[in-house]
């Protein structure tokens, strides 16, 4: 077994063990850390299929900033673990035929017939010099720009939309506006005299 | 106009820049530190440090145990025990100053009619074992006599404002 | 020589990488602990104090050098306390997240034109992610300590620290596009040309909104309310005593010198002289790159310690204004600018 074939197995199956801590954790906490190691395993895996940005990326865009708002999320819950416990039995049917539903449509769509290593020939290595970002850059903005800049313009109205629904004014609160604060100029407040002391008679 | 300046001026960080500069400066002026065992700061004739009793100069004890200064001590540190020695001189058979108690206030010395207790400028001095703070009235004549051409001094010094 | 070079040769790869590896981070502890004594010292000196100037070596004073050695060494012998109803192996597992990306980081760092450990071509990416996974550590140590103020730190801090990463990601993403390369190597060879041609320049405001955003990052003052010593004693690492504090704080300063570091690189042109293409530019020549880029790095390790003893901590609303609000607009501004500035090959940086 190559090295490169050892490692793939390995983070395989760090991926799909942390995975599987992930559902199976009672304590929320330990479930998205065990998401940012799955997230990790899949950024190595990634990183062995020569696709070095979409790695960084994962690990920078997931990793970086998602999961830490997860956690952040998490931490703050106050979860009673008892009654979440409570509803598994009674939603397990429903659970298990949506489960099995989805691994039959997935085994279909992606069994070997069709995904086959003789439909798809292992891809060439690359040489060393390759830049993956480069590579999807160019694809990014000239194959693709239309969908590109279309799936930019529905998340920035997403972002929009969060934001006018969240935002709030609450004339109520005494707040400061650290705009306005900046420009205070001492001399606006405080005057400095000179003033002779007092002789003693 | 005014607004303007002042964005800019925040903008470019103006009054932040003013901050770094005086700490700058700061950093090249020679620094105020004693280093303390091998330089010592100048002590005032006034300083309160540890007590003494004092003679007078023919070696008699000068405290006649009026109990002035235990009446004053806020901190209720001195205690004292008097009867009239052979010759009838009423003397101090006890004269006990509590340094754990002691505030170091100068009262008592404010309040001796005789110069007797007085506060010297000892100011290192350590305990090393229970008990050892209690200053007992030999040791406090002792630090006297030891120490009275400075105390005398320090008196004469600050005769005109007393 | 030649022996020395066969013998080289003749290692195996895992111990080359090895020696590589102790060859980069031993100069870099020693660094950190000599840091650490820095910052006190010229703390103390804008304090108009002395800074610790007692420990020395075999019985001499040495201007307190000693001082970082004898931390170290009481910090090592010191318990490590874990506190009840911690979870013990997040509690244990946190101050290495914390230290391991701040290291990890180093691995693509060009000391020379051919002194860098690992030349891979996204390494300006590879640093990003490295130091967005720092904030692990804070919260994992705020949240397994089973403390409110530990709690609160962590809180505090991944607010914050995820806030800049984006003003940070944007100031990069300016000089990349500068550079036309990810690869840090590259990026400082940009720059060839002395002085004025470095990005400091043409960059000039996302070289300060990246410093700052740096500040941030690394929970310095002003920007500590992860540690807050006024309001929530230390924040994330209260209950951490021992050796496992001490690792939070050589990642504290490892990130910072990683900062100081990449920041010369990205914008005073790394290991290049300053006075390339001046006409006293012969006189330096002696002089080898890592000492020019050891120079840059030490004036913003100068300047964190500077900002430390000048500035008052930033309330919190106004450090996620000042992110937001003034960081964001101004570094998506200036990358157009600096886009427009590559297409039409302004003089002088980029024809």
């Amino acid at each position: 077994m190559s090295f490169e074939k050892f490692l793939f197995y390995l983070f395989a199956v760090f991926l799909i063990g942390a995975a599987v801590m992930v559902i199976t954790r009672k304590n929320p906490v330990h479930s998205v850390l065990f998401l940012v190691l799955a997230f990790f395993n899949s950024a190595g895996l990634w990183m062995l299929a020569e696709s070095e940005f979409l790695a960084l990326a994962l690990v920078l865009v997931y990793v970086g900033a998602v999961m830490v708002l997860f956690l952040f999320v998490v931490m703050m819950l106050d979860i009673n673990i008892a009654e979440l416990r409570a509803g598994f039995v009674r939603n397990l049917p429903v659970a298990l035929v949506v489960a099995i539903l989805m691994v039959a449509e997935l085994v279909m769509v992606l069994s070997p017939e069709r995904f086959g290593l003789k439909h798809y020939a292992a891809p060439a290595p690359k040489p060393a010099d390759y830049s993956n970002t480069a590579e999807l850059g160019m694809a990014l903005f000239t194959q693709h720009i239309y969908a590109f800049e279309i799936a930019g313009a529905i998340l920035l109205v997403g972002i929009v939309a969060a934001i006018s629904l969240t935002l709030r004014r609450r004339p109520d609160t005494k707040y400061l506006d650290p705009g306005q604060q900046v420009q205070v100029r001492a001399a606006d407040r405080l005057r400095v005299i000179e003033m002779k002391p007092e002789e003693k008679a | 106009m005014k607004k303007v300046v002042d964005y800019i001026r925040s903008l470019f960080l103006f009054e932040l820049l003013k901050g770094l500069s005086l700490t700058g400066r700061y950093m090249v002026t020679k620094p105020f530190t004693l280093e303390y065992p091998e330089e010592k700061a100048p002590v005032s004739p006034r300083f309160r440090g540890l007590h003494a009793l004092r003679r007078y100069p023919n070696g008699e004890e000068r405290c006649i145990a009026c109990k002035l200064c235990e009446a004053v001590c806020p901190a209720l540190a001195i205690t004292i025990e008097a009867e009239p020695r052979e010759d009838g001189s009423r003397r101090t058979t006890r004269y006990d100053i509590d340094l754990f108690k002691c505030i170091f206030c100068g009262f008592c010395e404010e309040s001796c009619p005789v110069d007797s207790i007085v506060e010297t400028r000892i100011y290192e001095y350590h305990f090393e074992n229970r008990g050892e703070q209690i200053m007992t009235k030999a040791k406090l004549l002792d630090i006297g006599d030891k120490y009275e051409q400075q105390l005398a001094a320090d008196r004469a010094a600050q005769a005109a404002v007393r | 020589m030649e022996g020395l070079v066969e013998f080289w040769n003749g290692l195996p790869v895992v111990i080359q990488i090895l020696l590589k590896i102790i060859v980069i981070m031993l100069p870099l502890m020693i660094l950190v602990a000599y840091y650490t004594y820095a910052e006190r010292k010229i703390i103390g000196h804008m304090q108009v104090r002395m800074g610790p100037n007692r420990v020395g070596f075999f019985g001499f004073r040495l201007l307190g050098l000693g001082q970082p050695i004898a931390d170290a060494v009481k910090l090592m012998f010191k318990e490590i306390i874990v506190p009840t109803g911690a979870n013990k192996l997040l509690f244990l597992i946190a101050p290495m997240l914390s230290i391991g990306p701040a290291l990890a980081a180093w691995a693509v760092f060009p000391f020379d034109a051919e002194w860098v450990l690992a030349d891979v071509n996204a390494g300006l990416l590879y640093v990003l992610a490295l130091t967005s996974l720092g904030v692990y550590g804070v919260i994992i140590a705020g949240w397994a300590s089973n403390s409110k103020y530990s709690l609160l730190g962590a809180m505090r801090s991944a607010a914050q620290i995820v806030a800049y990463e984006i003003a940070m990601g944007f100031a990069l993403v300016g000089v990349l596009v500068a550079a036309g390369s990810l690869n840090l190597r590259e990026i400082v060879l940009a720059q060839q040309g002395g002085l004025l041609h470095w990005y400091w320049l043409p960059l000039l405001p996302l070289f300060v909104i990246y410093f700052v955003s740096g500040v941030a990052e690394t929970n310095r003052a002003p920007f500590d309310v992860a540690e807050g010593e006024s309001e929530i004693v230390a924040g994330f690492h209260v209950e951490y005593s021992g050796m496992t504090f001490a690792v939070f704080f050589l990642a504290e300063y490892a990130n910072m010198i990683l900062i100081s570091g990449l920041t010369a690189l990205m914008f005073l042109g790394g290991w290049m002289s300053p006075f390339q293409g001046t006409a006293i530019e012969s006189w330096f020549d002696w002089v080898p790159g890592i000492i020019w880029l050891l120079l840059k790095t030490f004036i913003f390790m100068f300047l964190f310690l500077w900002f430390r003893a000048t500035f008052p901590r930033y309330r919190y609303d106004q450090i996620m204004r000042l992110g937001w609000k003034v960081f964001l607009p101004i570094t998506i501004v200036w990358i157009v600018v600096v886009s427009v500035m590559k297409i039409q090959h302004a003089p002088w940086w980029f024809n």
